[in-house]
């Protein structure tokens, strides 16, 4: 097993004249849950979307530095991003389910690669669906829209909709922000049971979510990475005054 | 200082009712004078026969035929081209960047030019350029497109409504959210395949819309079409592009300008305007059917 699975060196980033990330470097072993935490606006977010950049999307963003996935700078002119994509999964704040039934949702990835075979198809989507809990309440309603579902039953669709592509990395950007507490802690024992096979990083406002599910835990604060390291270490010992004041609600 | 304000705002109150009934009265006025003209000449004889007895007598089926088909063959015209460069300027262009700017302007003095612009402009580009040299290299000089027919009447008056679509379509492209967007990138689609799959569905309801005011607007428009492929009189229906037709728009105008007694074909004009009317409710009706079932079917699913 490789040591670590997403290496960041020096990763600067800006937005036109902005600095929304300054020089951030920090390692990220496979198959462990990390937690990026910090106030609104301090680049956690921000970082996580230079990890399968999705930051391509926005206008005036000027990245400089590396991200190594699996020893490959994915910034290389002859990355292709489409297959980052494929590799680097993401779920995100809002669910955002398309607006066709949970089927074809699922499915969505799957078609996208090619996968026309409607046995194979629903093969993915079942163990997609079980994969993230969420097999037993939608599999008498497959053809329902995917708008009916509740507020915690999309976004765990959404992860279903992300672990039909086989990605090794999940990316997750406060999944569970705008969920009730009871949908919440079923998101998170599922990442603590999907961290058995995939990479996860989550960006999280909620200090004791990130204590909860995480390994590792790195705190931002105006675009820089202030502190990283175990999440036990963090919550209890930080060494950095700042975190310390974060973590214990002193600002933030 | 609280009377003051409080007659003040009576008075807005009062002139803007005043504004809102007069439109009202307006359409009504004008509904109220067609109907009554024209209602006891409409019989399905008028709707389903020929102009007969020098169109002082019989009905207006080529009219009605002419219109419906110029219709559809500009929409089959207007809306993909408009739906792709709508497309262009929303997923593809950068905001500000001057070829953007330059369709955007574009777009918007094609709006403003008026319609007898584009009949002229018909008359030159379509029949005496493209048809000319049609004629020339494919037919030896031999005198078939470079005359008026229903396709550059068509194409003509897809010229003119193109704006409408680019704009609606474009708001429709604009209002599918980024969220699904994202989501269908961050799944390893490309570029291409979420706005195959996810902008365009998302944003059909626009494009119907876009194609509704595109067909309210291009039957009833006439300028365009006057140098361009309508008829004065024909004894058969078009039955190829190369084809000249009657159309109802033009139609009125005939009968009000070009008859020798206008006082005996007023019923009729009334008439055939109520036709125009009708035709242009119902296409109005069955797209707005259309898309509310539309939208439906894409939240329930």
């Amino acid at each position: 097993m490789k040591e670590n699975k997403i290496i960041t060196k020096s990763l600067t980033l800006y937005y036109s004249s902005k600095m929304a990330l300054n020089s951030v470097t920090m390692q990220i072993p496979p198959k462990q849950v990390v937690a990026f935490i910090g106030p609104s606006g301090c680049g956690k977010s921000t970082f996580l979307r230079t990890l399968n950049r999705m930051n391509d999307l926005i206008s005036g963003v000027k990245i400089s530095g590396e991200v190594l996935i699996d020893d490959l700078n994915i910034y290389d002119k002859e990355i292709d991003v489409v297959n980052l994509r494929k590799k680097v999964g993401m779920v995100f704040q809002k669910s955002n389910p398309f607006a066709k039934s949970i089927f074809e949702n699922v499915a969505y990835g799957p078609r996208i690669n090619g996968i026309n075979n409607k046995k194979v198809l629903e093969e993915i989507v079942e163990t997609s669906l079980k994969k993230a809990a969420i097999w037993d309440e939608v599999k008498d309603r497959m053809h329902d829209s995917a708008m009916g579902l509740s507020g915690g039953q999309q976004q765990r669709l959404c992860i279903a909709r992300t672990l039909a592509v086989e990605p090794e990395i999940i990316l997750m950007d406060e999944p569970a922000s705008a969920l009730d507490p009871i949908s919440t802690s079923k998101i998170e024992e599922l990442i603590f049971q999907l961290k058995e096979h995939y990479t996860i990083v989550i960006v999280t406002h909620n200090m004791q979510q990130a204590a909860r599910v995480s390994d590792y835990t790195a705190f931002f604060y105006l675009g820089e990475l202030i502190e990283y390291g175990k999440t036990k270490k963090m919550f209890t010992t930080p060494e950095k005054r700042q975190t310390e004041e974060y973590i214990t609600g002193r600002f933030g | 200082m609280r009377t003051r304000t409080k007659i003040a705002g009576g008075i807005l109150t009062g002139l803007t009712g005043i504004s809102a009934f007069l439109i009202i009265a307006i359409i009504v006025i004008i509904l109220f004078v067609i109907i009554k003209g024209g209602r006891s000449t409409i019989s399905w004889e008028f709707l389903t026969a020929f102009p007969k007895d020098g169109m002082m007598k019989g009905g207006i089926f080529p009219a009605i035929y002419g219109t419906a088909l110029m219709v559809i063959i500009m929409s089959i015209a207007a809306v993909p081209f408009g739906t792709i460069t709508a497309l262009y300027l929303a997923e593809y262009a950068k905001e500000n960047s001057f070829i953007a700017q330059t369709i955007r302007f574009a777009v918007r003095t094609l709006a403003t030019v008026p319609s007898i612009i584009f009949g002229l402009f018909g008359l030159g580009f379509f029949i005496k350029f493209v048809g000319g040299s049609m004629d020339h290299f494919f037919l030896n000089g031999q005198l078939k497109w470079a005359q008026p027919n229903i396709l550059w009447a068509s194409l003509t008056m897809a010229l003119l409504t193109l704006p409408v679509v680019i704009v609606s379509v474009e708001e429709a492209i604009r209002t599918v959210p980024l969220e699904l967007r994202e989501a269908s990138l961050a799944l390893g689609a490309t570029k291409w395949e979420t706005i195959k799959r996810i902008v365009l569905p998302g944003s059909l309801p626009g494009i119907l819309t876009g194609t509704i005011l595109a067909v309210s607007r291009g039957a009833g428009e006439v300028a365009p079409i006057l140098f361009t492929g309508a008829a004065y009189y024909l004894a058969t229906l078009p039955v190829s592009l190369s084809d000249q037709f009657m159309n109802l728009g033009y139609h009125i105008y005939i009968m009000s300008t070009q008859s020798a007694n206008v006082d005996q074909t007023l019923p009729i004009q009334y008439a055939t305007t109520l036709v125009l009317l009708g035709l242009t409710f119902m296409l109005n009706l069955a797209a707005v059917i259309l898309r509310s079932k539309l939208r439906k079917k894409m939240r329930n699913l």
